[in-house]
């Protein structure tokens, strides 16, 4: 296929894997096409500093990604930002994308590199009180909050240390976690206990929030004996982990029960000529290092792929 | 310093000069940080587009952006970036935190009229 919307790959997602993917495969002179839902560079342009990508002694996340978007573009690849997937097509030889302003773009190989999302509470007044009591950075919106009384929900290492790094600003940091333990290390578990500033609310969980011009209260709900309590507080910060933003590939290719695409050791999906890397992925360990990992591979196994399906073209074009 | 691509306004006077030069201004004033950073690329990607809109940034930090931190219609604001839409040199539209672009375009298009395509 020759047409201006045909590409040898298209990438979604433009994050640290769905970028190096693209590297890799304009390098090798393969049309390629990165789609990415918000800013290129996914989580990683969420990172304060980055200190442990070798080579770089410490860099911010939206620098490293800058970088990784000029050296992409600099090989010939596409990047199209803030641009919503809204069909899909990944089975047969030619798989198609289609975007929300209703350009419809064509592959012989895709990768997918969605990536992952902080995780909200989805409960009534939370999308209300965004920015005006809500917060899910402690280091943007910490200082707003000083000499005031906040609630931090989660049970992870990030509630625990941001609830730790919040008693710089407010004068009583009160912890709502879901369970009757913490899910974060001991260490960070042991210097919130220690901290006078810090409260702690468990096997609870926050089922409104409510307020005028700002977030004034919440609503407590004790999740062994089902009493909701009235919570007074001038600010709440969630931290209750990610999820994959694969909600567009439901019954397109196989996941796992927690949502994340299931690949072999070359990022194959269980669909030919589809691959996965990055945040999206079942695997263990989530890190700007492991995404590049994952997307060199990812792009190394289409780029063998695309060769073998050019091929056989070719040897079909000439029997005839 | 913001190290974006969009126009940085560094003083009072400039903020002045900018809203009552510009039919449309969209500014963003925040830091470097995650609920920032997503709102400046938008921003960068709608420039070409909205070409009757000025878009700038403003960094939360400079004292002189007390322009931006004191007026009223913020007063409730308890997150970063705060995004401002002026109109003939009026505030039209203020938000707090992070923006999706649909969110963006909305207000663009609703208080500065969409993009007409000739």
């Amino acid at each position: 296929m020759n047409t201006n919307n045909h590409f040898d790959a298209i990438i979604i997602g433009g994050g640290p894997a769905g970028m190096t993917a693209g590297i890799y495969l304009s390098r090798a002179r393969l049309n390629t096409l990165i789609i990415s839902d918000g800013v290129p560079g996914g989580q990683m342009i969420l990172t304060h500093e980055i200190a442990n990508y070798p080579g770089v002694e410490s860099i911010s996340g939206y620098q490293l990604s800058n970088i990784m978007k000029k050296q992409a573009k600099s090989f010939g690849c596409t990047i199209k930002g803030n641009s919503q997937v809204t069909d899909l097509q990944l089975e047969g030889e030619i798989k198609s994308v289609t975007l929300s302003d209703g350009t419809t773009y064509t592959s012989n190989v895709i990768i997918l590199t969605p990536g992952g999302r902080s995780r909200t509470l989805n409960v009534p007044g939370e999308a209300v009180f965004k920015g005006q009591g809500i917060s899910y950075c402690a280091t943007c919106d910490g200082d707003f909050f000083t000499g005031k009384e906040i609630v931090v929900v989660g049970g992870g290492n990030s509630a625990l240390e941001e609830a730790v790094s919040l008693t710089k600003y407010a004068t009583k940091v009160t912890i709502v976690h879901q369970f009757d333990h913490f899910q974060a290390f001991e260490y960070a578990v042991e210097e919130a206990k220690a901290n006078p500033k810090i409260h702690f609310i468990m096997e609870s969980t926050i089922t409104g929030f409510h307020g005028n011009e700002k977030l004034e209260h919440v609503d407590i709900k004790n999740l062994k004996t089902g009493e909701v309590q009235n919570f007074l507080t001038d600010g709440v910060f969630i931290f209750i982990g990610y999820v994959p933003n694969t909600e567009f590939l439901r019954g397109k290719v196989e996941m796992n029960q927690w949502n994340e695409i299931v690949v072999n050791s070359d990022m194959a999906t269980s669909i030919p000529g589809v691959y996965a890397a990055g945040d999206s992925i079942v695997k263990r360990y989530r890190q700007v290092t492991t995404a590049v990992g994952d997307g060199t591979i990812a792009a190394l196994a289409a780029s063998g792929y695309i060769h073998q399906l050019k091929s056989r073209h070719l040897h079909e074009t000439l029997a005839h | 310093m913001l190290y974006t691509n969009l126009h940085h306004v560094m003083t009072a006077e400039e903020h002045q000069k900018l809203i009552s030069e510009n039919e449309n201004v969209m500014i963003c004033c925040g830091r470097m940080g995650p609920m920032c950073i997503p709102v400046y690329g938008i921003m960068e990607d709608l420039e070409e587009e909205y070409k009757h809109v000025k878009f700038a940034d403003m960094e939360f930090d400079n004292p002189e952006a007390y322009v931006i931190r004191n007026v009223p219609e913020v007063r409730g604001f308890m997150g970063i970036p705060f995004t401002m839409y002026y109109k003939n040199g009026k505030l039209v539209k203020a938000t707090s935190s992070i923006q999706s672009m649909s969110q963006v375009r909305a207000i663009l298009d609703n208080e500065f009229a969409p993009v007409t395509v000739s």
